[in-house]
């Protein structure tokens, strides 16, 4: 089961890389599809053993961040978005390089942790961290609403990854990172029900910046 | 019965969800706060047994922010209804739901004995707010509120990281893992030091966040700029010192370990930034809202900063919880009385309030000296008592800074009040709007008498409250 943990963590780390690089609005939100699913997958492959309460906690995963979310986020990008692009502060190239940056840091950081408990895997935290760094990146240099409701989705989800660490120990807590979902939730359906474009011409946040300091 | 202190503001808060009567439905909020004030005292004279296996309970520190949350919504409450007749265009539908939804959240917070739990009910008072903010439906508002939603969210999510990473952290410490701050505290040097110094970082930043420290304030502004003043007093006096409770029991847990030193120099140098950046910014503001911002962002840098220093100055900060969230009361309230009856909170436009309104404009001003730390009111002692322990600690160079940044926060707050305050008001076109109503008033002058009353003379329940908070936190559990 481990090989397969990580084997799924790769994938993980290599879909931050795909989100990073993402150009326009839909590759965006299938990269955060496509992780969402493996979440779920990742649950029941940590867990070792399938019980019944570990496969209604990966379903449900599966389906609130692989099918729920991003039916949501389509439908705001068909409703309200006029441009379909993430509009990045700077390059593409240079947040690819940001985030990889990003995850040498994570794995250099997660090296000085100890292994307290459990035998999971050493490749969760880094992977939790820097998919967490990834999100942020996305989360701070794309001015399109829609796709930094999506950088906050994988900032999520590695919160999400790290729960693994602690699932066998207090399950409850992983359970807790659903209330996340509430905001991406609230967000999207902000966009959606208060039309930010039709007051402010484009969800980009760029027009909102009538408060500035 | 620790429940009805959650229970009766949320069933306030429900009941209002369902009155169908726009005019009636404000009056709720004032029953809700009221109900929660009696049984507030109740608890806090009578003690409260804890519930659902030690999760909830009152703790010392517990005690100071209930009382101070519960003192500041009742005030407010009263308030609300003659706010709301003045907004009848309006569905105020649910902003007194929210409004009672977030005293419960604010209240579970404060109970909230175990880590997990905190953070769901510090995820409900943001989402709770939000609404708030948004009262007013213009695209600031909402620009606004989307700002606060999402780094708020960013703040939480990091918190739950922090929160993940404390579990963790915990795992080989005791027999069964435990994410009680009670267990943790005395647990704590048994937890991993590593992953420790981790989880505290990202707690700091993700409870900072809430509670508006620099440099993760920058919501703050235009939160409380675009608020109706009664949302800017409960969020500046409440909500940020329940995130503030978070991070003083996140303290009392590293106080145990090799971390403390790390964690006191961290909270003195936010502190210490929250109010260079309140002073950079505070000085020309020439919106009014803003400016209470600011003020907001320099008082939470001064519960930082108090609490870091530790000895006399973290008492003076549990007693800068109550002075500072009661005299901001004042300050919100008025400032919110000013800017209806102007239609404006630029200084260009907001001049002689004194003159058209000799209430909410000497209040105001009264406000101003209060919270900028001029004797007698309530801010002097809590703020003096910071400097006092800066100095037998021996920190001169911190006091020096602190007495400095705060001269340069009364400068720079005074002209922009003074302006607002003096003059002659410009012609009104409306002259009914100088009118000023009583039920818009009173509720602001029982909080300023309160501050002055905590200023010139502290009650004996209350210095005893203070004083157990403060060796709750500083002597070492085993």
């Amino acid at each position: 089961m481990q090989t397969w943990v990580d084997a799924v963590l790769v994938l993980v780390l290599l879909l931050n890389f795909m989100a990073l690089s993402a150009g326009r609005l839909r590759t965006l939100i299938r990269a955060v599809t496509v992780q969402g699913v493996l979440l779920g997958l990742l649950l029941a492959l940590a867990r070792g053993k399938w019980e019944l309460t570990v496969l209604v906690m990966a379903g449900a995963t599966v389906i609130l961040k692989g099918m729920v979310i991003p039916r949501m986020l389509f439908h705001a990008v068909r409703e309200v978005v006029i441009h379909r692009e993430t509009e990045p502060v700077f390059g593409l190239m240079a947040s690819m390089l940001l985030g990889a940056s990003g995850t040498v840091m994570a794995l250099l950081f997660s090296g000085t942790l100890p292994v307290v408990h459990g035998n999971i895997g050493s490749l969760v935290a880094p992977a939790a961290l820097s998919t967490v760094l990834a999100g942020f990146l996305i989360l701070m240099t794309r001015r399109e609403a829609i796709a930094q409701v999506v950088g906050y989705l994988i900032l999520e989800n590695g919160v999400f990854v790290f729960g693994l660490l602690l699932m066998e120990a207090i399950p409850f807590l992983i359970e807790l990172g659903v209330l996340l979902d509430l905001f991406v939730a609230i967000f999207v359906m902000g966009i959606i029900i208060h039309k930010i474009s039709r007051e402010y011409s484009s969800v980009s946040t760029r027009m909102l910046s009538e408060l500035k300091e | 019965m620790v429940w009805l202190l959650i229970l009766i503001p949320l069933g306030f808060g429900l009941a209002a969800a369902l009155v169908s009567s726009n005019r009636w439905r404000p009056w709720l909020v004032t029953a809700g706060g009221l109900a929660h004030l009696v049984w507030t005292g109740w608890s806090l004279f009578g003690g409260l047994k804890p519930a659902l296996a030690g999760w909830l309970a009152l703790d010392p520190p517990g005690r100071i922010v209930l009382g101070l949350v519960s003192v500041l919504f009742a005030v407010c409450s009263l308030y609300a209804p003659g706010y709301l007749a003045e907004r009848r265009e309006r569905s105020n539908r649910v902003f007194c739901a929210c409004l009672l939804g977030m005293l419960s959240m604010m209240t579970l917070v404060i109970l909230s004995q175990h880590l997990g739990l905190l953070w769901v009910a510090v995820e409900a008072t943001t989402l709770a707010a939000a609404p708030l903010l948004y009262f007013n439906h213009t695209p600031r508002s909402l620009e606004a509120t989307w700002k606060y939603l999402l780094i708020g969210s960013v703040g939480i999510a990091l918190a739950l990281l922090g929160t993940f990473f404390m579990a963790y952290a915990g795992l080989g410490a005791g027999e069964e893992p435990t994410l009680l701050f009670g267990d943790l505290a005395v647990l704590a040097p048994r937890l991993s030091t590593p992953w420790l110094h981790a989880a505290f970082v990202l707690l700091l930043v993700g409870y900072g966040t809430k509670m508006g420290l620099a440099p993760m304030h920058t919501w703050k502004p235009d939160a409380y700029g675009e608020a109706p003043g009664i949302a800017g007093a409960l969020l500046s006096g409440g909500v940020t010192s329940c995130a503030f409770l978070a991070i003083l029991r996140l303290y009392r847990i590293c106080r145990n370990t090799s971390e403390a030193a790390f964690a006191s120099h961290a909270l003195i140098l936010m502190g210490l930034l929250s109010m260079a950046v309140a002073a950079v910014f505070v000085i020309r503001q020439r919106d009014f809202k803003r400016m209470l911002a600011y003020s907001s962002v320099e008082h939470m840098g001064v519960l930082a900063l108090g609490t870091g220093l530790g000895g006399l100055a973290l008492a003076g900060a549990l007693l800068h919880v109550i002075t500072n969230g009661i005299t901001k009361g004042v300050m919100f309230l008025a400032a919110g009385n000013i800017h209806r009856s102007y239609g404006s909170k630029w200084t260009e436009d907001v001049q002689g309030a004194i003159r058209r309104l000799p209430w909410s404009g000497s209040l105001f001003l009264a406000g101003f000296l209060m919270v900028t730390g001029s004797p007698p009111g309530g801010p002097f002692r809590s703020l003096f008592g910071i400097l006092q322990g800066a100095l037998q600690g021996g920190h001169t160079a911190i006091a020096i800074s602190f007495l400095v940044l705060l001269a340069v926060v009364f400068i720079g707050m005074g002209t922009t009040v003074l302006r607002v305050v003096q003059g002659a008001p410009a012609l009104s076109p409306d002259p009914a709007g100088s009118r000023e109503k009583a039920c818009l008033v009173v509720p602001i002058l029982l909080l300023a008498g309160l501050s002055l009353w905590l200023g010139i003379y502290l009650p004996a329940p209350v210095e005893q409250w203070l004083q157990g908070a403060a060796d709750f936190l500083e002597v070492v559990p085993s």
